[in-house]
C-alpha cells in the first residue's frame, strides 16, 4: 500500500528525505518495514497474529495428528467431561469435542475469512464509488442497499438454497460447491453496513485539502480513491471486518438449520455451539470450547486488525 | 437542502415500489407451504393441502398476486393473514407496543452505554479499561443471543428465582406491582440484546474516536489550552460520529423488525416472532406488510443518516 | 372479593420474591394434604416414576402416617393473600373424600399452559395446525372424543352409538346419535342437533376450504329427526364411521353465529378469532401467535366445573425453554410435547418442580424407501412409476438396509422416554398391532445379503455391481434428533460399503404440498427418506391407505405429488386387502386385515420402522385430573384439571 507513503509525504515532506540523507547507508525503509516495525511494537497485535496463526495450523495439521476421527462416535462414552483422552470432553453421542473442533475449525475459520472479505470487499467497493462519484450513481446504489437491507433474509436463504444449491453441488462437488454458496450468501447479505460506513467516510473525506491537492498534481480519480481516500476509511471497515468474522461464523451454523449449507454431520464451531446449548447446565464443554475458539478467533483478529491499522496508519507513526 | 429533501424523498417512492416488487417475487419464488405440518396427519390428505393452497393464491402467476396486492395496499389495505384470518394491520398492532418496549429500550441501552465506553476507550487506548472493555466487547459478540438467552435464563430464572422466563403480554395487575411485573419480564430481553448491540456499537464508537483524537484540529484545540473535555466532545466526537450514527441509523428500522432469535428465547410476541412465522408459513400479506413498513424505514432512517453527516460536517455538500 | 387460590395470588401480581415463600408453602401445604392421597394413588405415581418396591413401601407407610396425623400446618403462616384461601387450608370434608367432586367453578384460579407452537386461529376446521385443534378444543366441543385406550367417551352425545343399542345400523351405512339436551352456547342459544347439520355442510363446501374435509366426504346425508337425534347416512358401508364428529376433527359450530359464512366467507366470520361454544371455556382475549386467555363459559352444563378460573394458552418458543419453564421454575403449570434430547430431558425432571407425563403414541418414526429410480428422469419427473431403482427395488438389498438399523440405540440414546423401538408401522390401536414382526441389527448378516445380491465392494470400499456404485442420498427434515438418527444410520450404511450423503431440508419446505419444488418429501427424489407418521383415528384406513398401489394413490407428477402412496411400491395383494379393509365390519377380520398389511409393508422392507414414538408434556406436580389420549388434543377434558396435593 503505498498509496499510504505518498500521502505521508504530502503531510510530512521533509521526513522520507530526511533519513535519507541522515543515513545514506542504510536502505530507504519501505511502508511495509515501517509497518511492521510499527507493528512488532503493538504487543497485543503481534499475540493476536501469533494465537491466529497456531488456530489455523492446528486445524489444518491437527486432524492428521489427532489420533481420533471426527466423524467417530461411541455411544459409551457419550457426554463426559474433559480428560486426557478427550481434552475437551465429548457431545451426547460420543464425538470426540477436541477433534470435532480440529476439523470444524478449518471451515469456521475459512467461512469467516472469506465471507468477511467478500462483504467488506463488496461493501468499500459500493461504498467508494457511491460516496464519490455522488448524484444518480450514489442515488442507484445506496436505494439499492436500502433493498438489500430491507429484503427478508430467511425467503431468500430459502430461494437460494432452492435454485443453486443443487447446481452448485453438481458443478463443484459437495464440499467446494458448499463453501462457495455459503461465503457468497453470507457475503452478499452484510456487505450494507460496510458500504454505508466507507461511503460516509468518503463523504467527509473527498472535501478534504489532501484531496484537493491530489486533484492539483494531477492524480487520477482511480489514484484519488484508492490511493488516498480509501486507506482514510480503514478504521470503521477494519471494526466491520472483525465483527463480520464473528458473524460469519455464526451465521454459517444458522444456515445448516435452513438445510443451505454443508451437511447436517458436519461439525463447525457454530453448529456445535448450538447442538450444545441445551446441555450448558449438565454437560458445559460442549459450549464452552466451540464458544471460547470462536472468542479466540474473533479477539485475536480484532487485535491483529488494531495492530494493522495502527501500523498502516501514518499520522501515529510519531506517537509511538 | 429543501430541494435535496424533497428529490429524496420522491425517489424513495420507486425505490420502495421496485423493493416491493422484488420482495413479492422473492417470496413468490420461495419453496414452503402454509400446511406442512399436516402432511404428517393422514386426516388432511394431500389433495385438501393442495386446494387450501390454490385457495390462498399460491400458485397464481406472480404478477397477478403482486397486482392483487398492490391494488389493496394502494388504498391502504394490508390485507388478511392466510394464516389468522385476522386483518394484518391488526397483528401489527397488536404486536408494536410490546416491539417498541422490548427491543427499543435495548438498542437505547445500548446506544447509551456503548458511546461513552467506546469514547473512553478511545481516550485510554491499551489501558486496562480499555482491555477489559475489548474483552467484553468480544465476549458479547462471540456468543450468539441464542447462547447469552439460556446463560441468563439459567442464571436469573433457574437459580436465583429472579426474573421470570416468559413474556406475558396478559399481565392485568394494577398499580405499580404490575409496573413493576412488566418492567421485571423486559429485563432479561434488553440485556441480551443490549449486550450484542452494545459489542459492535462500542468497538465502531471507539475506532471512529481515534481515529479522529490524533487528527491535527484536536492537537490544535489542545494547544489552544482548551480543557480536554471540550476537546473530546467538541471536536474528536463530532467528527468521530459520522461512522456511528451510520450504523445507530441502520439498526434503528431493525427495532421494528424486532430481534427474532431474543423475541424466541423469551416468547416476547414482537415483530420479529411474527415475521418470522409469517415466513415459515409462507403468509405472503402478513410478510409483506411488514418488509414494506420496514424498508420504508430504511429509506427513512438512511435519508435521516444523510442529513446528519452535513451538520456533523458542514464541508459535506448535498448534492 | 373472590377467595382467591395460591395460584389466583400469582395473578394478582406477587412478586417472585413471595412467590418462592408461597412456594414453599405450597411444598409444606403437599406434604400436608397428602393425607387426601388414596393409597391407589401413591401406588401408580410410584410406579409412574418406576421406582422399587421397597421405596413403594416406605412412601406408602409413610401415606399411612399421614392419614393418621391431621395436621394444620398450613393453614398458621399464610401472610400473602389478605382472604382466607380455600385450598391452603384443609377442610375435613376435602381431606375425607379423594375425589375433587367438592371443587367449585373457578376456585383455581389462573392456569398456565404453555405450547412451544402458538395457536393462530380458533376455528378447529379451518386449523392449520396440532396447535389450533388443541386451543380450540378449550371452548368447542365434538359429539364424542376418544381416551387413550381407544374408547368413544360421550361429549355432547348422550350415549355412544352402537350396533347393540341400535345407534349404528348392522351394515354400517348409518349412525345415530343422540344430543344431551342440556346444553348451551357460550352466547345463551341452545345447542341443538341443527348445528351437527349445519357443520357438515360448513365443512363439505369445498369454498369453505376446511382441513377436515377428508374426514366427511364419505356422508351421504344427514338427517335430524327431531333437536336431539342425528342420522348420519354413509355412502358406503363405514367401519370408521367414528371419524365423524368426534375428536379435533369433529368439534360441533354454532348455526347461529356462522350461518352466513359459509364457503368463501367463511375465513372473514369473526368466530374465528372469537369462538362461541358449548365447552368449559370462552374466549377472552386472542392474539393470534402469542397467547389466548379463556374464561369459564357461565354456561356450561356442569355446574360445578371447570376448577380454574382462566386459562392461559400462551404459545411459541422452542421445546427445551418450554420444558425448563414448567420442570424447573414451574413458571407454567403444563407444557405440550416436549421434544427434548432424552438425558436433558431427564435432567431437567431432576429439579422436582414437574413431571414428564409420557403416554404412549401413535407415531412411527420410520425411514421409506424408494422403489423408483430418483436418478433417473423420464417424462419430466425422476423417481417415476415404472422406472425401478436400480438396487432399491432387490428385497435383499432392502433387508440389508433394514439389518443395518440400529434400532434401540437410536431409541434409547435419542429418544429415552419418548420412544421405543419398533418393528412395526401400525403401532394402535392395540388390537391392531402386530405380533409376527422383529427387527435386529446384524451387519454380517446384511452385508451377505448384499454380496448375494451381487452388490460386491469394489476397491475404495463402496459396493458397486457392473459399474453402479451404491451410493445413495438420505434426507429428512431440519431437526436436531433426526439428524443424529441420520448419522447413526450413515455410519452403520457406510461400515457396509454403502456411501451415504446426508440431506436435510427445512421443515415447512419438505413437508410443502407445492408441486413445483422438488425437495417435499412426496416428490421422494433421493433413495431414502425419513419422517414420523401414524394413524389419525381408531380405525386407521386412511392412515395405510399409504401403501395402497392403484396408481392414482401414487404420488406423480400426474397427481401434482398429492398420491399417498410415496414410496411407489405395489403390491396386488395388499391392494386386496386394503379394499376389503374399506368395508369390513367384523371385528376380529378387522384385525386380520390390518395386520396382515402392516406385515406385508413390513417384511417387503417398504418401510424401516424405527421408533414408536410417544408423546411427551410436562405438568406441575401440582396439576391433576389430565387424562391425555394419544387419539385426541391434550386439553380434551381440560374442565376436569385440578390443583392438588
Amino acid at each position: 500500500m503505498s498509496e499510504v507513503t505518498e500521502q505521508r509525504r504530502l503531510k510530512t515532506p521533509a521526513g522520507t528525505v530526511g533519513t535519507a540523507v541522515v543515513l545514506p547507508t542504510r536502505k530507504p525503509r519501505s511502508l511495509w518495514s515501517d509497518a511492521w516495525r510499527q507493528f512488532r511494537h503493538h504487543r497485543l497485535a503481534l499475540a493476536g497474529s501469533f494465537v491466529l496463526l497456531f488456530l489455523v495450523i492446528a486445524t489444518l495439521v491437527g486432524p492428521f495428528l489427532w489420533p481420533i476421527p471426527w466423524n467417530r462416535f461411541d455411544m459409551a462414552e457419550a457426554l463426559q467431561g474433559p480428560s486426557l483422552r478427550h481434552p475437551f470432553g465429548t457431545t451426547d453421542l460420543g464425538h470426540d469435542i477436541f477433534a470435532r473442533i480440529l476439523w470444524g475449525g478449518r471451515i469456521s475459520i475459512a467461512v469467516g475469512v472469506v465471507a468477511m472479505l467478500v462483504a467488506v470487499l463488496l461493501g468499500t467497493l459500493i461504498g467508494a464509488v457511491s460516496g464519490y462519484f455522488g448524484g444518480f450513481l450514489d442515488s442507484f446504489l445506496m436505494r439499492m442497499t436500502d433493498m438489500f437491507i430491507s429484503i427478508p433474509s430467511l425467503p431468500l436463504l430459502l430461494l437460494i438454497t432452492y435454485l443453486f444449491q443443487d447446481r452448485m453441488k453438481a458443478i463443484f462437488g459437495i464440499e467446494v460447491g458448499m463453501f462457495l454458496l455459503i461465503v457468497l450468501v453470507i457475503g452478499g447479505l452484510n456487505w450494507m453496513p460496510v458500504a454505508r460506513l466507507v461511503r460516509a467516510s468518503f463523504l467527509s473525506l473527498k472535501q478534504k485539502e489532501f484531496v484537493e491537492a491530489a486533484h492539483c498534481i494531477g492524480v487520477g480519480t482511480g489514484g484519488i480513491i484508492f490511493r488516498h481516500i480509501l486507506p482514510n476509511t480503514l478504521s470503521p471497515v477494519i471494526v466491520a471486518a472483525t465483527l463480520g468474522v464473528a458473524q460469519a461464523i455464526i451465521t454459517e451454523s444458522a444456515l445448516s438449520f435452513l438445510g443451505l449449507g454443508f451437511p447436517p454431520d458436519i461439525p463447525t464451531w457454530g453448529r456445535m455451539l448450538y447442538d450444545g446449548i441445551n446441555w450448558i447446565e449438565f454437560a458445559p464443554w460442549m459450549v464452552l470450547f466451540p464458544g471460547g475458539v470462536i472468542f479466540l478467533t474473533v479477539l485475536s483478529i480484532n487485535y491483529v486488525g488494531d495492530g494493522l491499522r495502527d501500523a498502516l496508519d501514518p499520522r501515529r507513526m510519531f506517537a509511538v | 437542502m429543501t430541494q435535496y429533501l424533497v428529490r429524496r424523498i420522491l425517489i424513495s417512492i420507486p425505490t420502495l415500489i421496485a423493493i416491493s416488487i422484488v420482495i413479492f417475487t422473492i417470496l413468490a419464488l420461495a419453496p414452503g407451504d402454509p400446511l406442512a405440518e399436516f402432511a404428517m396427519n393422514p386426516a388432511v390428505p394431500p389433495e385438501v393441502r393442495q386446494r387450501i393452497r390454490q385457495s390462498m393464491g399460491l400458485d397464481d402467476p406472480i404478477p397477478v398476486r403482486y397486482m392483487k396486492w398492490a391494488s389493496s395496499m394502494l388504498r391502504g389495505d394490508f390485507g388478511y393473514s392466510f394464516r389468522s384470518k385476522s386483518p394484518v394491520i391488526d397483528l401489527i398492532r397488536q404486536r408494536l407496543p410490546t416491539t417498541l418496549y422490548v427491543i427499543g429500550t435495548a438498542y437505547l441501552v445500548s446506544v447509551l452505554i456503548a458511546i461513552p465506553i467506546g469514547v473512553l476507550s478511545a481516550i485510554r487506548q491499551y489501558s486496562i479499561f480499555d482491555n477489559v472493555a475489548t474483552t467484553l466487547a468480544f465476549i458479547g459478540f462471540s456468543l450468539p443471543t441464542f447462547v447469552t438467552g439460556i446463560l441468563f435464563i439459567l442464571i436469573f430464572s433457574v437459580k436465583l428465582g429472579w426474573l421470570p422466563m416468559i413474556y406475558r403480554t396478559t399481565i392485568d395487575t394494577g398499580g405499580l406491582l404490575g409496573v413493576w411485573e412488566k418492567v421485571k419480564q423486559a429485563l432479561m430481553p434488553i440485556m441480551v440484546l443490549g449486550l450484542f448491540e452494545t459489542a459492535a456499537l462500542t468497538r465502531y464508537t471507539r475506532a471512529a474516536m481515534l481515529e479522529t483524537i490524533h487528527q491535527d484540529y484536536v492537537r490544535t484545540a489542545r494547544a489552544k489550552g482548551l480543557s480536554e473535555r471540550t476537546v473530546i466532545v467538541r471536536h474528536a466526537m463530532r467528527n468521530a460520529l459520522i461512522p456511528v450514527v451510520t450504523i445507530v441509523a441502520l439498526s434503528i428500522p431493525g427495532i421494528f423488525t424486532g430481534a427474532v432469535i431474543t423475541e424466541q428465547i423469551f416468547r416476547v410476541p414482537g415483530m420479529g416472532s411474527l415475521l418470522i412465522s409469517a415466513i415459515r408459513d409462507n403468509d405472503t400479506p402478513v410478510i409483506m406488510a411488514i418488509t414494506i413498513i420496514f424498508s420504508a424505514l430504511v429509506v427513512l432512517f438512511n435519508l435521516i443518516a444523510d442529513i446528519l453527516y452535513g451538520v456533523l460536517d458542514p464541508r459535506i455538500k448535498y448534492e | 372479593m373472590k377467595p382467591e387460590s395460591l395460584s389466583g395470588c400469582r395473578e394478582l401480581g406477587v412478586t417472585r420474591e413471595e412467590g418462592v415463600v408461597m412456594d414453599e408453602l405450597k411444598q409444606l401445604e403437599v406434604a400436608a394434604r397428602s393425607g387426601q392421597l388414596s393409597r391407589r394413588e401413591v401406588l401408580k405415581r410410584a410406579a409412574a416414576l418406576g421406582l422399587s418396591a421397597p421405596a413403594v413401601a416406605s412412601l406408602l407407610a409413610a401415606c399411612a402416617r399421614q392419614e393418621a396425623t391431621p395436621t394444620t400446618a398450613p393453614a398458621a403462616p399464610t401472610p400473602a393473600p389478605a382472604t382466607p384461601a380455600p385450598s391452603a387450608s384443609p377442610t375435613p370434608a376435602a381431606a375425607a373424600s379423594p375425589t375433587p367432586a367438592a371443587a367449585k367453578r373457578g376456585e383455581g384460579g389462573l392456569v398456565k399452559l404453555l405450547w412451544w407452537q402458538a395457536p393462530t386461529i380458533l376455528n378447529p376446521h379451518l386449523a392449520q395446525g396440532t396447535k389450533d385443534f388443541d386451543a380450540s378444543r378449550i371452548v368447542m366441543e365434538p359429539l364424542a372424543d376418544v381416551n387413550d385406550a381407544g374408547e368413544l367417551v360421550p361429549i355432547l352425545a348422550e350415549e355412544i352409538p352402537s350396533v347393540e343399542n341400535g345407534g349404528v345400523a348392522k351394515d354400517a351405512k348409518s349412525v345415530t346419535w343422540k344430543l344431551k339436551r342440556n346444553v348451551k352456547w357460550s352466547d345463551g342459544k341452545p345447542f341443538t342437533a341443527k348445528d351437527v347439520k349445519f357443520t357438515y355442510e360448513y365443512i363439505i363446501n369445498e369454498a369453505t376450504t376446511a382441513t377436515t374435509i377428508g374426514n366427511y366426504k364419505v356422508i351421504e346425508s344427514i338427517e335430524t329427526p327431531d333437536d336431539y337425534t342425528v342420522v348420519i347416512k354413509f355412502k358406503n358401508p363405514n367401519p370408521a364411521w367414528m371419524n365423524v364428529f368426534v375428536g379435533p376433527y369433529g368439534m360441533i359450530l354454532p348455526e347461529h353465529i356462522l350461518r352466513d359464512y359459509v364457503g368463501e366467507k367463511a375465513r372473514n366470520a369473526p368466530f374465528n378469532l372469537n369462538p362461541i361454544g358449548t365447552g368449559p371455556y370462552k374466549v377472552k382475549e386472542f392474539r393470534p401467535g402469542d397467547v389466548v386467555v379463556y374464561e369459564v363459559n357461565e354456561q356450561y352444563r356442569e355446574p360445578d366445573k371447570p376448577y380454574f378460573a382462566r386459562v392461559e394458552l400462551k404459545g411459541g418458543g422452542d421445546a427445551t425453554t418450554a420444558a425448563r419453564a414448567v420442570l424447573q421454575t414451574g413458571e407454567v403449570d403444563y407444557a405440550w410435547n416436549l421434544q427434548v434430547e432424552a438425558t436433558v430431558l431427564d435432567q431437567l425432571e431432576k429439579a422436582g418442580v414437574g413431571v414428564v407425563e409420557v403416554i404412549e403414541g401413535v407415531n412411527v418414526e420410520r425411514i421409506l424407501i424408494n422403489m423408483t429410480d430418483p436418478r433417473k428422469e423420464v417424462d419430466g419427473e425422476r423417481s417415476k412409476l415404472g422406472v425401478p431403482h436400480p438396487w432399491q427395488s432387490d428385497l435383499r438389498v432392502r433387508r440389508a438396509y433394514a439389518l443395518a438399523c440400529q434400532r434401540d440405540v437410536i431409541a434409547n440414546t435419542l429418544y429415552g422416554r419418548a420412544g421405543k423401538a419398533t418393528s412395526n408401522i401400525l403401532v394402535a390401536p392395540e388390537r391392531f398391532v402386530s405380533k409376527n414382526t422383529s427387527w435386529k441389527f446384524d451387519l454380517n448378516e446384511a452385508a451377505k445379503l448384499l454380496d448375494e445380491a451381487g452388490w460386491t465392494k469394489g476397491p475404495d470400499g463402496v459396493r458397486q455391481k457392473d459399474g453402479v456404485r451404491m451410493e445413495i442420498v438420505y434426507q429428512t427434515s431440519i431437526n436436531p434428533v433426526r439428524q443424529k438418527t441420520q448419522e447413526i444410520i450413515k455410519n452403520a450404511f457406510e461400515q457396509l460399503g454403502i456411501k451415504v450423503e446426508l440431506k436435510s431440508i427445512e421443515a415447512s419446505v419438505f413437508f410443502s404440498s407445492d408441486p413445483g419444488n422438488p425437495d417435499t418429501y412426496a416428490h421422494f427424489y433421493t433413495d431414502i427418506e425419513m419422517f414420523t407418521n401414524g394413524p389419525s383415528s381408531t380405525y386407521p384406513l386412511d392412515y395405510i391407505l399409504a401403501w395402497y398401489g392403484k396408481e392414482d394413490n401414487i404420488a406423480q407428477k400426474a397427481n401434482n405429488w398429492s398420491g399417498n402412496n410415496i414410496e411407489r411400491w405395489q403390491n396386488p395383494e395388499y391392494d386386496k386387502l386394503f379394499e376389503q379393509a374399506q368395508t369390513e365390519l367384523d371385528p376380529k377380520k378387522q384385525e386380520e386385515l390390518f395386520i396382515k398389511m402392516n406385515d406385508l409393508v413390513v417384511n417387503e422392507v417398504v418401510v424401516i420402522p424405527l421408533v414408536h414414538r410417544n408423546s411427551v408434556s410436562g405438568r406441575k406436580k401440582d396439576l391433576t385430573g389430565l387424562e391425555l389420549s394419544r387419539w385426541t388434543d391434550e386439553t380434551w377434558n381440560i374442565a376436569n384439571w385440578r390443583r392438588s396435593s
